[in-house]
């Protein structure tokens, strides 16, 4: 079959320790072998560039509902902004890419694989149609648990196993990957126009509160043994002076220890750190409080955490979070989408533009690299934009820049109107630090696949993983001094290899392979009144049956299934 | 100044989608690299030569570039596109999208146009003697910055939805409208010296609507506040001074809450 | 024996009742009985194997059909498509998803204007959706927690004849259990529907003036005076109904073609859109359109994620999708003698569309996709039977609020006969080969078709 060599590159492999070494990388039929199993592979001469495994995308809104809502009641998003066609199909949208541009445009950047941050379970069958129109970068995608009326009966009453026994039925039905957690309690409450202002305000009519939910989901999660962790939206998210709330949400993981047969070390995972991370009372005296954030997670290693970097551009944002997107609506006033989904979540989208002319905008920006920039463990913090919300996921390698460049960030800097309270609010002008290629690949590849449970497949170059490989037109033994060149090299990667095939040549799709819906499959021990409670709920709540519901396994477009047995 | 006379000789089947014909777009060629720009129809693209005879040399800058278009233009589209400088006369009829996203110059069409023309404008000067259609001066499909700047002036009627999310500029309409006027509005200015048929500044947060005419239906969420007399567009009158839309939202400043006015001639 | 199928999808209406029990012989060929279906619904399937055709049928020179084989229909409608400057395929109301992702995979590479009967329908609520966004909810958001409903300009008792009972006002929910007793039914309409029966209040608005009602709702409900009377509803009325949204715990605006189709029509939807923001200052609203077939809610899904663009898009360029209603949209490009090819698929635009849009049209190439003779097959060159979506043909549908409902096949299509997907697959294989004969004949481009624009 097909062989392929890469050889000469700098390779940057943080799952096997390996630091820019120069060396070939050897795939066969797909998947990552010794060299010297190859007989007469193409080559490919990575010479005086890096090589990494194919990117890793843990929290990125790709497929589902409210993209696709965000796609469609913005056609200004498309106005005089997409670029010509050089792939098979059309590319359209800016801040809410459509699924082919997302597809290619992930490629182009070098990713292999992206984890959509939230299913409505209800919704299952659109994520998978979209999955499918989404080329060549293999989905995993998270339903959402937070607000789930069975998650909430069954963790009031303490009741792990049969929590556990639902989760897996759900996972099962929805082909979903792992425990997503969105204002846990608090979008249950918008199903009355309310909220839940912290983690101990009770869930109206379901007498839990968000913490209880938390910790319960952390037990479901280690009682099935799941690759991912809890994957946590915190409770009053985007809000000056929630930095108090996410540390008292972090502080619930404590005591937790991961049990998992898939490499993951942590218990929770809260994503887009950014947004959680504010100090002060008012939008007038926020500041950043990402150093204190950072100093918990840092000390703490049963945790993980992205960073949702703001990049400065107009974009839409979109979450399950559906009161905080009522709340942003009545700050700039624009159009307002709102979703609630009986049973099981809400979603709100509203536009955004994140100005370097608005002091809030540019203390966001500051905060979240701040998160990177404290992080004393790269494996363990990850680069997101949490596409589209603080930016789109096309901004990566400018992050990457900033990151790796005190220059880049003066630079942007300099732009801003309100430099000096945004300098006053933070201490981004205090941080020299310039993270390393070897670090970046922490951030984008072995951090997120270890996190997600996947780094056996994902995230690294050692044999028996799948052939997916990067290759970027930088040569880290001479860094080219403009930073704006880092940016550009991981805008459009050399090569991009997916699965042994080319699918990347000098920044262009050349070729679309086939691509994977990646689903955790769970066998527990059978539970008849968690069955009869499904039944009961269908029967009476839900608007569709129970049979079709659950996904038809013809609508499940090249699985991979991750199977987990907690009866042995 | 130089000019451009572009006479149509072979109209099209269907319609002509003109966005190169801009100044900005001819400035710097000559007549026979003009007749080589692109202009579509439908799925087709053809050389601008295929269906207009070109006569004269672009200026050297989009100012220093005129225009003028002859023979019956009815069909051909987004003339005007996006333009930035200089000046375009279409002598007579224009279909959509003229001057549509223009920033600076002059386009003087001398018939009609149809719909969506003078969108998305940030400045320049729109000018038609005859009448327009809808969507004159509004904004993109959900763009919620709508006209920013410049001034269209339409000597006959206009269609319905004039100066959707207007926020700046100046629309003049020197016969009716039909329905909704400045929906949407957070500013600009819009003159309709004829009668309007109803929906004047729904939902609109701020900005200026003068009917020197008949509105035919009121909306409800506009309160009489007053008389004023004032000049508009050179013209000196006495009128009945509205506030409103009392439904929509208004922005507060200096601890007076703003509204749109709507001003009908006594 | 006879075979009982459950879980049953209806293919009527955007109600998409998916509780349908259907019994069919033993052969699976014949529809023997419908339970839980509207008569409409069990209508649709008991009329499914009446007046079918196995194969194509191309007009003749005297004007009668005469059959073709399915391989020369997808050459004909492939080479239309490629001869047409700007074709338009419109329709898909009555089809699954996979079949529209299919129609748009050909009309990107023919270079066609692609277009859904929300055109002539919900068309203005996207405009309204695009303008000031959509707050809005599940219909088991609805029934479990609603205890006000409006029905403005729609009359679910004729056009969604479950919707009242499984979603709205009868049933019993979580937090609902009093179903119809625990809520109160406002109907907004200038006809004493049978919906309106069922209302505890029934405005009649003057007709093409419910923009002007909605002001005056929105000016209330900021605490200003109105006139005594505005469109033909006296003042006490609008404050009592005002206060009735004010104190629900959970409402639901349900709107229909009375305001898509009255004067201003996006604007109505719009200014609605704006009332229901208003209210969630208050309390929780949400507000549905009462979209009208079962998958007409589709076509917007897939295309978006597609294009990012619901409806009238027009992809002639290949590689930029454009898209403005009042020019891109069907009606539009017919009576403006725009588009010189017409396919017709899942609808029946001879019987939709006004006269005039329709003749404009027949005068060019007209194919129609449909399993049965419709007033389109009579006037259409070609028409190319298909197998029925929720009957012969599963896949996935988007009900009104946008959940995604897998529906099933109960029998099979008649034998030969294609399915959508596959159908508009080959002629997209048709359209490549036609595309490389072509390119063999002409020589190769100098310079490649697209170059990437900076962003």
């Amino acid at each position: 079959m097909s062989e392929l060599l890469i050889k000469n590159g700098f390779v940057f492999d943080p799952l096997q320790g390996i630091k820019g070494d120069r060396m070939d990388i050897a795939i066969k039929d797909g998947k990552i072998v010794e060299t010297n199993t190859l007989s007469s592979p193409s080559v490919i001469d990575a010479a005086g560039m890096t090589v990494m495994a194919g990117g890793v995308d843990v929290h990125s809104h790709v497929v589902g509902p409210k993209v696709n809502v965000g796609r469609l009641f913005r056609p200004e998003d498309k106005l005089f902004k997409s670029p010509f066609k050089t792939c098979n199909r059309m590319e359209m949208g800016f801040s809410v890419p459509s699924t082919f541009k997302t597809g290619y445009d992930y490629a182009r950047m070098g990713y292999s694989f992206v984890n959509e941050a939230a299913m409505p379970p209800l919704h299952s069958p659109h994520v998978h149609e979209e999955i499918r129109d989404t080329p060549i970068i293999d989905n995993a995608a998270m339903p959402v648990f937070g607000n789930n009326w069975f998650t909430l009966e069954y963790l009031k009453n303490n009741e792990i196993e049969n929590n556990a026994a639902y989760t897996a039925w759900l996972l099962r039905a929805t082909r979903g990957f792992a425990i997503k957690v969105v204002n846990p309690g608090g979008t249950e409450a918008w199903g009355w126009g309310l909220n839940c202002d912290n983690i101990h305000d009770p869930v109206p009519y379901f007498d839990i509160t968000p913490a209880k939910i938390i910790t319960g989901l952390i037990e479901t999660n280690e009682f099935l043994g799941l690759p991912h962790s809890v994957h946590l939206h915190c409770n009053n998210l985007g809000n000056p002076g929630n930095y108090t709330d996410t540390l008292d949400s972090l502080r619930l993981a404590e005591g937790y220890t991961p049990k998992n047969n898939f490499g993951r070390d942590q218990v929770m995972h809260i994503t887009h750190v950014q947004f959680s991370s504010y100090g002060g009372d008012s939008w007038k005296n926020i500041d950043s409080q990402a150093k204190t954030i950072m100093d918990y997670v840092n000390s703490h290693d049963n945790i993980t955490v992205d960073m949702g970097q703001v990049t400065l551009d107009e974009t839409t944002t979109m979450t399950a979070d559906g009161p905080f997107e009522h709340h942003l609506q009545s700050l700039n006033n624009l159009k307002w989408v709102n979703t609630d989904v009986a049973l099981e979540t809400a979603a709100g989208v509203v536009p955004y533009v994140y100005s370097p002319n608005v002091k809030v905008s540019t203390i966001q920006w500051a905060i979240g690299l701040e998160i990177a920039l404290y992080s004393n463990d790269l494996m363990r913090t990850f680069i997101t934009t949490d596409h589209p919300n603080a930016g789109p996921f096309t901004r990566y390698p400018r992050v990457i820049k900033w990151l790796m460049s005190r220059a880049a960030r003066d630079e942007t800097m300099k732009t801003f109107k309100w430099l000096n309270r945004t300098i006053e609010s933070t201490t981004i002008d205090s941080i020299d630090r310039e993270l390393t290629l070897y670090e970046i690949a922490q951030m984008t590849r072995a951090g997120p696949a270890k996190a997600l449970g996947i780094s056996n497949t994902y995230g690294g170059l050692a044999p028996g993983m799948d052939g997916n490989v990067a290759i970027y037109a930088l040569n880290p033994e001479n860094m080219p001094s403009n930073p704006d060149m880092i940016e550009s090299a991981f805008s459009r990667c050399a090569y991009l290899v997916k699965d042994g095939i080319v699918a990347v040549k000098g920044g262009e799709i050349v070729a679309e392979p086939p691509k994977r819906t990646v689903w955790v499959d769970v066998k527990v021990p059978e539970n008849a009144q968690v069955q009869r409670d499904i039944y009961e709920h269908f029967l009476r709540h839900y608007s569709v049956g129970v049979e079709n519901y659950q996904l038809f396994d013809e609508h499940l477009h090249n699985p991979r299934v991750i199977e987990v047995d907690t009866t042995q | 100044m130089k000019t451009v006379t572009l006479t149509l000789e072979n109209p099209p089947e269907l319609y002509l989608e003109g966005q190169n014909i801009t100044p900005d777009n001819f400035a710097g060629k000559t007549a026979a690299e003009l007749a080589a720009i692109d202009i579509w129809e439908g799925k087709l693209k053809s050389p601008l030569g295929k269906h207009f005879a070109v006569a004269g040399n672009g200026g050297a800058t989009a100012a220093d570039t005129k225009i003028v278009l002859r023979g019956d233009c009815t069909r051909v589209k987004r003339i005007g596109q996006q333009m930035t400088a200089g000046e375009i006369v279409i002598e007579g009829n224009a279909d959509m999208y003229i001057g549509g996203w223009m920033k600076g110059g002059k386009i003087h069409v001398k018939g009609n146009v149809d719909s969506f023309c003078g969108i998305g404008m940030e400045g320049g000067e729109l000018i038609v003697d005859g009448n327009a259609g809808h969507h004159l001066g509004s904004s993109p499909r959900g763009e919620w910055r709508g006209m920013q700047g410049g001034v269209i002036r339409v000597a006959g009627d206009a269609g319905n939805d004039t100066g959707t999310f207007i926020n700046g500029g100046t629309i003049i309409i020197g016969g009716d409208a039909d329905i909704h006027i400045s929906t949407h509005g957070e500013g600009g200015t819009v003159i309709v010296k004829g009668n309007a048929k109803g929906r004047v500044g729904g939902q609109m947060v701020k900005g200026d609507i003068y009917v020197f005419g008949e509105i035919e239906n009121p909306l409800p969420g506009f309160k009489l506040v007053g008389e004023v007399e004032q000049e508009v567009d050179g013209v000196k009158g006495r009128f009945a001074h509205h506030i409103g839309d009392l439904g929509e939202r208004h922005p507060v400043s200096k601890g007076k809450t703003v509204y749109a006015n709507l001003y009908t001639q006594i | 024996m006879a075979k009982k199928i459950e879980n049953v999808g209806c293919p009527f209406c955007g109600v998409c009742c998916d509780d349908l029990v259907v019994t069919v012989s033993d052969d699976g060929k014949k529809i023997l009985e419908v339970e839980n279906a509207c008569i409409i619904g069990s209508t649709v399937f008991h009329r499914a194997m009446e007046d079918r055709h196995a194969l194509p049928r191309l007009r003749q020179p005297d004007g009668t059909y005469k059959e073709i084989s399915y391989d020369e229909a997808i050459d004909y409608t492939a080479k239309v498509l490629q001869k047409a400057k700007k074709p338009l395929i419109y329709g898909f109301g009555s089809t699954n998803c996979e079949g529209m992702a299919a129609a748009a995979k050909v009309a990107e590479k023919a270079g066609a204007v692609i277009d859904n009967c929300a055109s002539i329908c919900h068309g203005s609520s996207f405009l309204a959706i695009f303008d000031n966004g959509y707050p809005s909810c599940t219909l088991g958001e609805t029934k479990n927690r609603a205890d006000v409903i409006v029905y403005w300009g729609a009359n679910p008792a004729h056009a969604h004849p479950r919707h009242m009972s499984r979603y709205s006002i009868f049933p019993r929910g979580f937090f609902t259990g009093k179903g119809h007793k625990g809520r109160k039914i406002i109907v907004i309409d200038p006809r004493h529907t049978d919906t309106a029966q069922v209302a505890d209040i029934h405005l009649q608005v003057k007709q093409g003036h419910d923009y002007d009602l909605f002001d005056a709702f929105r000016t209330v409900l900021r605490g200003h005076d109105i006139p005594d009377e505005v469109a033909g509803v006296k003042k006490e009325k609008i404050v009592e109904a005002v206060e009735i949204l004010k104190k629900a715990r959970f409402g639901t605006i349900f709107y229909g073609m009375g305001l898509c189709h009255s004067d201003g029509r996006n604007h109505n939807v719009d200014i609605a859109i704006s009332l229901t923001r208003d209210l969630n200052d208050f309390t929780k609203w949400t507000i549905m359109a009462m979209r009208g077939h079962y998958n007409i809610t589709g076509p917007g899904a897939v295309w978006s994620w597609q294009y990012g663009f619901p409806y009238c898009l027009d992809l002639t360029k290949r590689d930029i999708a454009h898209m403005n209603p009042g020019e891109t949209s069907s009606v539009d490009l017919a009576m403006r003698d725009e588009v010189d090819a017409f396919i017709n698929i899942g609808t029946d635009a001879a019987a939709h569309f006004p006269i005039e849009p329709v003749k404009h049209l027949r005068k060019h190439p007209w194919i129609t996709i449909d399993p049965h003779p419709t007033m389109a097959t009579e006037i259409s060159d070609l028409h190319i039977p298909v197998g029925i979506v929720g009957v012969e043909v599963p896949g996935i549908v988007y009900r009104m609020d946008n959940v995604p409902i897998q529906y099933r096949k109960v029998i099979d299509a008649p034998d030969g006969v294609l399915n959508d997907e596959e159908l508009f697959e080959r002629i997209y294989q048709r359209l490549c080969e036609l595309e490389a004969e072509d390119a063999a004949k002409t020589p190769a481009k100098t310079t490649p078709e697209g170059v990437r624009a900076g962003e």
